[in-house]
């Protein structure tokens, strides 16, 4: 990946990502919905070596900016062949199960402002044929569980649409690149208490771009997820009906 | 909560933490006191803040701006120095002042205007610092540099975070050639011998720093090893970037706490026996890379824990020439009789450049830093002995490193500590100011503020 539109670059993730791509001398083209954020990722970009760094503060909940959003980046960086999609909200389960309007927003943001971008992006990339597509996705959506299905339901939605984009486009020669991260050590989870299973993000970005870079399809960072994740999806709903997870 | 500790692991306290995410953020609003807190390289109590909040640097870790024609960066206050050797060390340039870890924050180098083995050449630090943004309590920020606010940068250099966060700098740095030392190391027979080698050596050395043998008495009293060098000239440019000289701090590790028995003194004894007749008597040239050359001990992932859980007290005092041999003499010698060796002994001269810090530690002498594990009572009398020692030689105790210093020993050490103070933070302070200044206690100001004061802590036992 060597132009790439990174959405959501405020976040922990993204902001690690942007660093290791910007090391690489990779063009990159950054939104975010804070214009001091947006501008302190933006500068840290360009100093750590990023061959040209633009941005744009967006709210990518306005899904009418998609179809202009895109084509700035694609004017700016003269062209692309990454996207990384980093933008989510995790959301308050307790607060979703009370109100529509809540469990709405969760959805809208991770699930359908990210089908309305890459609606528009995966008809560029299979026009071009070629790129990568990486989607920051969770462990969430491979099972729901009471403590925060609303979530889960909007990335295994979002999981869903990413394997009939990949089958889709495999053909165009478009990878789609779904990430899957466990627990991750942000600067807003210091006050959590912290396990063994809470990666830094600078690790879940060095496996995201180690899978963009491999092209693979489904990827769980740190790996120990994908065990930890089959033992979750393999027991069975009339005990798992039952657990308190 | 995993409280944070520092680096000596002594004292320990209770404390909260909030973790800072962008630098155009509001500080919090906490009952008690703020502190920065950037890696927790000091070793003793001035990066801790028993009852109140530590202000977590770590996440305001950006660069700004990079000029690699000028050599000037700007960054947030928790980037790391070691992150900014990997990204200026390839474009030429390096730390004009470095100290003996890369693990330390651009906020902490301020804050304790920490020095190098570069003193006698550049001073410390904070000497380099062009400008820097201070944000207050109050919610005002202030650039701050020798021509602007310059109260502000004199007093928040060298001022231990306590008037206010540092949430960015702006740092002069230095051309390199190549990333190598040519080092030389000579042995001196004892103290006169340092003071004679190192003398000697400031003219045309950039870097001296020597190691002692701190278990020699008598007439070796003061024996050790010279270490002088200069970056490279640039015939040696051909060589390879040897990437495998850059210790990040992750290969060797002191996996554990090492238990009391494995540091005792025939080990220390035999260490330094060791360590001072592996160089023959003669002195030594050979050609290294920097990080080997500045960072010895950042290849071994959390070195601290061979002290044990109980930690350890570093000492770090400065005393001038006019009484630097018997003054140092009589250090080496009580230490060396307390029967709790120092594994690792430091001699540097300072030179004569002033910092525009006006709490800064370095002034000219001769600075001597020793480790001692904590032992409990025996050691701090150990400790408060070589304050005593160092206040009768007119020199001063480093507080980055210092857990026991009295209030009457700050205030003879940092003679514009009044000064200071009127700038201090109302809301901030540390376990270490409050342990100095045991008048203003903690949280007064919280209340003429007209907030709730939380409760002090429990008693002065709980600070220490």
């Amino acid at each position: 990946m060597k132009k790439v539109l990174v959405l959501g670059a405020t976040s922990a993730i993204a902001q690690a990502t942007v660093r290791l791509l910007a090391a690489r001398g990779a063009s990159l083209y950054l939104t975010g919905r804070n214009a001091a954020n947006l501008d302190a990722v933006t500068k840290d970009a360009a100093t750590r070596g990023a061959a040209k760094v633009e941005s744009q503060v967006v709210d990518l909940n306005d899904f009418d900016t998609h179809e202009a959003l895109v084509e700035a980046a694609y004017t700016a960086l003269d062209g692309l062949d990454g996207v990384v999609l980093a933008h989510g909200v995790l959301g308050d389960q307790a607060e979703a199960q009370r109100s529509w309007a809540a469990t709405e927003a969760v959805l809208r943001t991770n699930f359908l402002s990210a089908v309305s971008l890459l609606t528009v992006l995966a008809n560029r990339f299979e026009a071009q044929k070629a790129g990568t597509l990486v989607v920051i996705s969770s462990v969430a959506g491979d099972r729901g569980r009471q403590s925060n299905y609303v979530y889960g339901a909007s990335k295994g939605a979002l999981n869903v649409f990413l394997q009939g984009l990949r089958n889709r486009l495999t053909k165009s020669n478009v990878a789609v690149v779904t990430v899957k991260p466990g627990f991750v050590d942000t600067p807003m989870t210091a006050h959590l208490p912290k396990n063994k299973l809470f990666a830094s993000p600078e690790k879940v970005a060095r496996g995201l771009l180690s899978a963009a870079d491999s092209r693979k399809n489904e990827v769980y960072v740190p790996g120990i997820w994908a065990l930890i994740m089959l033992i979750i999806r393999t027991i069975p709903e009339t005990v798992f009906k039952r657990m308190k997870l | 909560m995993k409280s944070r500790e520092s680096w000596g692991r002594y004292p320990q306290v209770e404390q909260q933490t909030h973790a800072l995410v962008w630098r155009t953020d509001a500080l919090p609003r906490k009952d008690g006191s703020l502190l920065p807190h950037g890696l927790g390289r000091s070793y003793g109590d001035s990066c801790l803040n028993a009852g109140g909040t530590l202000l977590l640097t770590s996440g305001l870790d950006r660069f700004i701006a990079f000029d690699p024609a000028t050599g000037v960066i700007r960054c947030e206050a928790g980037v790391s120095l070691d992150t900014i050797l990997r990204l200026v060390a390839p474009r030429g340039w390096f730390l004009p002042v470095t100290p003996g870890t890369k693990f330390v924050t651009v906020g902490g180098a301020i804050a304790n205007d920490v020095h190098g083995k570069n003193h006698h050449r550049g001073g410390t630090f904070g000497r380099f610092v062009r400008r820097f943004e201070l944000l207050r309590s109050d919610g005002s920020r202030r650039v701050c540099a020798p021509d602007e606010n310059p109260d502000w940068y004199g007093a928040t250099i060298g001022g231990l975070g306590l008037t206010g966060l540092i949430t960015w700098a702006e740092v002069q740095l230095t051309p390199i050639s190549n990333p190598y030392v040519l080092q030389e190391t000579v042995p001196f027979g004892n103290l006169d011998g340092f003071l004679d080698v190192a003398r000697a050596s400031e003219k045309d050395y950039e870097f001296t720093m020597a190691w002692v043998d701190c278990l020699a008495r008598g007439k070796k009293l003061g024996r050790g090893l010279l270490y002088r060098g200069n970056f490279a000239p640039p015939q040696f440019d051909g060589l390879p970037l040897a990437r495998s000289h850059l210790s990040h701090g992750v290969g060797l590790a002191v996996p554990m706490d090492m238990p009391a028995f494995c540091l005792n003194r025939l080990s220390v004894s035999a260490f330094n026996w060791l360590y001072y007749h592996r160089q023959n008597g003669k002195p030594k040239q050979r050609l290294t890379h920097y990080d080997p050359f500045f960072y010895p001990l950042d290849a071994i992932y959390a070195w601290n824990r061979i002290y044990g859980r109980r930690g350890f007290l570093q000492f770090q005092c400065v005393v001038p020439y006019s009484t630097a041999r018997d003054a140092l003499k009589e250090i080496l010698e009580r230490s060396s009789r307390g029967g709790l060796p120092s594994f690792l002994s430091v001699l540097k001269t300072f030179g004569d450049i002033p910092s525009p810090g006006w709490l800064s530690f370095p002034r000219e002498g001769v600075t001597l830093a020793m480790d001692f594990a904590n032992r409990g009572e025996k050691t701090w009398k150990l400790v408060e002995d070589l304050d005593r020692l160092t206040r009768q030689a007119g020199g001063a105790v480093y507080p980055a490193k210092d857990a026991l210093m009295s209030p009457e020993n700050f205030a003879a050490y940092f003679p514009q500590r009044e000064r200071f103070m009127q700038y201090v933070d109302p809301s901030f302070s540390s376990s270490f100011w409050r342990r100095v200044n045991p008048v203003s206690l903690p949280f007064s100001l919280a209340a003429e503020r007209g907030e709730t004061a939380s409760p002090p802590p429990r008693s002065l036992l709980a600070i220490r």
